[in-house]
């Protein structure tokens, strides 16, 4: 029905057709109708004297039924063709872009002086649309300089593809300074309590999903094997550094009379995190060696369920082995990262005297954030360097054809392993980065979920593209941030509505809607690893995404 | 005694109840283009899988040398003492129905492509063909861990590596088209790319599985000379399963024609296409209706 509604759309685009229109709609209502009657309609509830009762809802349930025939209605009348059409031309435009892009901020700026004076849902609302907008003049200005470097030096050109080539290192050197200068600028413009938010739960949440997507990628998006029980190896990793910071490395001291020897944490001097972090990474990828030696036969969706069961088992062991892992209960008090050497404490010693600047419980937050941007960066220049190497492209060939690959000598039971020992070995630190952060670590930390989320990153980003990766790890962790801090949800669903119980139907709405439009990810194209003349980027068409 | 390159014996391949390949033998001679044929189902490809090691064979002995040709007087030890490969005076000697197929690339160093074409659609046709390099470029590289850290050991051997798939790329007819992924090339250059790609991992003996399918005839032609060229300039052997008539009668020394599994027919071109055997199998006669076939053929 869609597709013949497309069909006359094509043929007479600027005349719409209302009875065809009407009858999509009704479809649409009835569809909602039938649907949402025993969803929404009714709910079993319990009354005062602790009974099931039914209770309707037929407010709510009019207002999704009759949503759905306009929503379907005003699709079906309004210009498809025209607009699709005019939006293209505007992503060709940098002037209506910059003009866009120009609106939105004025908008937002009159937004959050209204949000600013006003009180109460006015003030709400005003936020809420002023984060909107905020968000549109960023992605639309953004827009109007892509266009404008397109239009100014177009990629036809050899001199256009070298000054694109310079526009995009130096935008790169632009964004590494960003993320370098970005807690400091917070700190300074928005003092301790207005920053912390935006380093701790923005800054260090994203950049601990970033890496966790990146490493990820190693294994699904260049090596092309689904791996559905990631978080195992962050798990391993956060619990290795944790036990290991509390109970001691033990080290065997041949010289000594002792032939095991257990060295502190604290013995283990301003080093202590920076040894640790290593030795969980390697643990981490011993675990990725032992999941992949059971599942090297395994293709597609039996390597998927295998590896989610494997991310089952570890979450489990760490539920059950009480002796070890403490259970539920978790591992507190895991020693916190010091400058190295130099505790972030109040008083003789800490960072702060020793620098000779007043105590602030936000410097240790500034130098955590600090290190996973380092790890980060690790983790990308790595990838970056590996995908160079024959072992990156023994990956992307084991993607493309496992048995080509064997028919080119290349041992195929390495590769894989060493795929998921270096996924692992980055979701090892990143795991240990997370323990350290935390100071405390729970079986809860390490749930499905976690996989899911990290899965749905890579996927949205674009398989095994990085900044694609980066864009959807800033969206979904960012977002669900966001969504904390707007209370006009509040005004239309209640006191009690907190917005990132809904995170994960988001989630579901964001991949609906990304395998719509942009079935391979936001980043689909893959850049060759290797060029004779010039480096042109291969259309996803092309890539594969993997089977085994 | 002659000194071939292949020697297969006995070669006997069953799937459960079903007899692929029936106590086949044949060998390949060095320098030589040899071909084989048969009839669809026949067992050619499973051959081609017993000898490049996607196989086990049920039974029988695949053996391969090169260097110095007394090394076939140890093969009878080495069968014996159940070993995979010996080196001596110069020469090596392989069995391949005990090494695993990567190994029967990297040490016994034969190359194949596939029937249905076997790229790498998302990577660059230079790519391709450094994929096809990785063994001595692993090396080069430390095995990653000198790579990682940027030794120039590796920038050397990877600029080697692209020189070669250069000249590769030139002598298809494909160096503009380097930097395109491998699945936008129009289909009979993605059969020579493969060939070019099979030739990068430096083999002694190439195995070819319907190189000319789905070519036009001038595409066949072309192949031809292709194949011709690198059994002349290359040390490089070639064994060929095509169904081309033209192609096999054109350029093949040597003809092995099998039918359910079971060499009816061994011999240079001119022979096998006179064999009343083989005309039978193509034809589908029976065995006591050859006779007048051949009196049709005019033998």
């Amino acid at each position: 029905m869609a597709s013949e509604a497309t069909q006359e759309a094509t043929q007479d685009a600027s005349r719409p057709d209302f009875a065809r229109a009407l009858r999509a709609a009704g479809f649409s209502g009835g569809i909602a109708f039938l649907l949402f009657l025993p969803l929404i309609a009714f709910l079993a509830a319990q009354n005062m004297r602790n009974e099931l009762v039914l209770e309707t809802r037929w407010p709510l349930f009019a207002v999704f039924v009759a949503s759905a025939f306009f929503g379907r209605l005003i699709w079906e009348l309004s210009p498809r063709e025209r607009l699709k059409q005019q939006f293209a031309e505007t992503l060709q435009s940098p002037i209506r872009l910059g003009t866009a892009a120009a609106t939105l901020t004025i908008a937002m700026g009159a937004l959050r002086i209204v949000a600013r004076a006003g009180f109460g849902i006015e003030s709400d609302v005003a936020l809420a649309l002023s984060y909107l907008f905020g968000t549109g003049a960023v992605v639309t200005a953004i827009g109007a300089a892509v266009a404008w470097v397109k239009s100014r030096y177009p990629a036809t050109t050899e001199s256009g593809r070298r000054r694109q080539s310079q526009i995009g290192v130096a935008l790169r050197m632009v964004a590494l300074g960003f993320l370098l200068a970005y807690p400091l600028v917070m700190f300074w413009f928005l003092g301790t309590q207005g920053s912390i938010k935006w380093i701790d739960n923005f800054g260090i949440q994203i950049l601990i999903y970033v890496m966790l997507g990146w490493g990820l990628n190693i294994v699904v998006g260049l090596a092309g094997l689904l791996d559905l029980g990631y978080v195992a190896f962050y798990a391993v990793g956060a619990y290795s550094f944790a036990l290991l910071a509390k109970n001691g490395l033990p080290f065997i001291a041949f010289a000594s009379e002792y032939p095991f020897l257990t060295v502190d944490f604290y013995q283990l001097g301003p080093w202590a995190f920076w040894v640790l972090l290593p030795i969980a990474g390697v643990l981490a990828s011993f675990w990725g060696i032992l999941l992949g030696f059971p599942v090297l036969r395994l293709r597609g969706d039996y390597l998927a369920i295998v590896t989610l069961a494997f991310g089952e088992i570890i979450r489990l062991v760490l539920i059950n082995w009480v002796d070890l892992t403490n259970g539920y209960a978790g591992i507190s008090g895991v020693p916190r990262p010091t400058f190295f050497g130099i505790p972030f404490i109040e008083g003789e010693g800490g960072f702060a005297a020793y620098f000779g600047i007043p105590f602030n419980s936000i410097h240790r937050t500034i130098f955590l954030y600090y290190v996973i941007l380092m790890l980060a960066l690790l983790t990308a220049a790595m990838t970056i360097r590996l995908r160079r190497l024959p072992i990156g492209r023994a990956w992307e060939a084991l993607r493309e054809d496992e048995i080509a690959c064997r028919a080119l000598g290349i041992n195929t039971v390495t590769t894989k392993l060493t795929a998921f020992a270096i996924g692992a070995m980055f979701g090892g630190f990143a795991g240990s980065f997370f323990a350290a952060r935390q100071g405390f670590i729970s079986p809860e930390s390490f749930t499905f979920m976690e996989s899911a989320v990290i899965v749905a990153i890579v996927v949205l980003g674009g398989m095994g593209s990085q900044i694609g990766v980066a864009i959807a790890a800033i969206l979904m962790i960012g977002g669900t941030e966001l969504m904390r801090e707007l209370d006009v949800l509040k005004h239309i669903f209640g006191r009690d509505f907190d917005p990132t119980q809904y995170r994960m139907l988001l989630f579901g709405l964001g991949m609906v809607l990304i395998m719509i439009w942009k079935p391979r990810g936001l980043i689909s194209t893959r850049s060759p690893s290797v060029f004779l003349k010039e480096r042109k980027a291969v259309s996803g068409a092309h890539v594969r995404e993997g089977h085994g | 005694m002659s000194s071939p390159l292949l020697r297969v014996e006995h070669l006997t391949m069953r799937f459960g109840g079903l007899v692929a390949i029936n106590d086949l033998s044949f060998s390949a001679e060095r320098g030589q283009i040899t071909a084989l044929i048969g009839p669809n189902g026949a067992g050619k490809t499973t051959v081609f899988n017993c000898i490049t090691g996607f196989y086990k064979p049920t039974e029988g002995r695949i053996a391969l040398q090169f260097g110095d040709a007394a090394a076939w007087g140890e093969l009878e030890a080495l069968t014996q003492q159940g070993g995979r490969s010996r080196e001596r005076h110069g020469g090596s000697l392989f069995l391949l129905e005990r090494m695993p197929d990567f190994e029967v690339v990297r040490k016994a160093r034969v190359a194949r492509t596939f029937q249905n074409i076997r790229l790498f659609p998302g990577m660059t046709v230079l790519e391709n063909l450094l994929v096809a390099q990785h063994v001595p470029l692993m090396r080069a590289s430390g095995w990653t861990v000198l790579g990682l850290f940027g030794f120039p050991i590796y920038a050397k051997a990877e600029r080697a590596a692209i020189d070669k798939a250069r000249q590769w790329l030139d002598r298809i007819g494909l160096t503009d088209r380097a930097d395109d992924p491998a699945g936008d090339l129009p289909y009979g250059a993605q059969r020579e790319l493969e060939i070019a790609r099979a030739m990068c991992t430096d083999p002694v003996l190439l195995c070819l599985d319907e190189p000319a399918a789905g070519l036009n005839p001038s595409e066949s032609a072309e192949l031809a000379r292709f194949l011709r060229t690198i059994r002349n300039e290359h040390a490089t052997s070639i064994l060929l399963i095509e169904h081309d008539m033209s192609v096999v009668m054109e350029i093949s020394d040597h003809v092995v024609v099998l039918d359910h599994g079971v060499k009816i027919a061994d011999g240079s071109p001119e022979a096998v296409r006179n064999d009343p055997k083989v005309i039978a199998a193509y034809l589908g006669v029976e065995d006591d209706e050859v006779a007048t076939v051949e009196a049709e053929v005019g033998l």
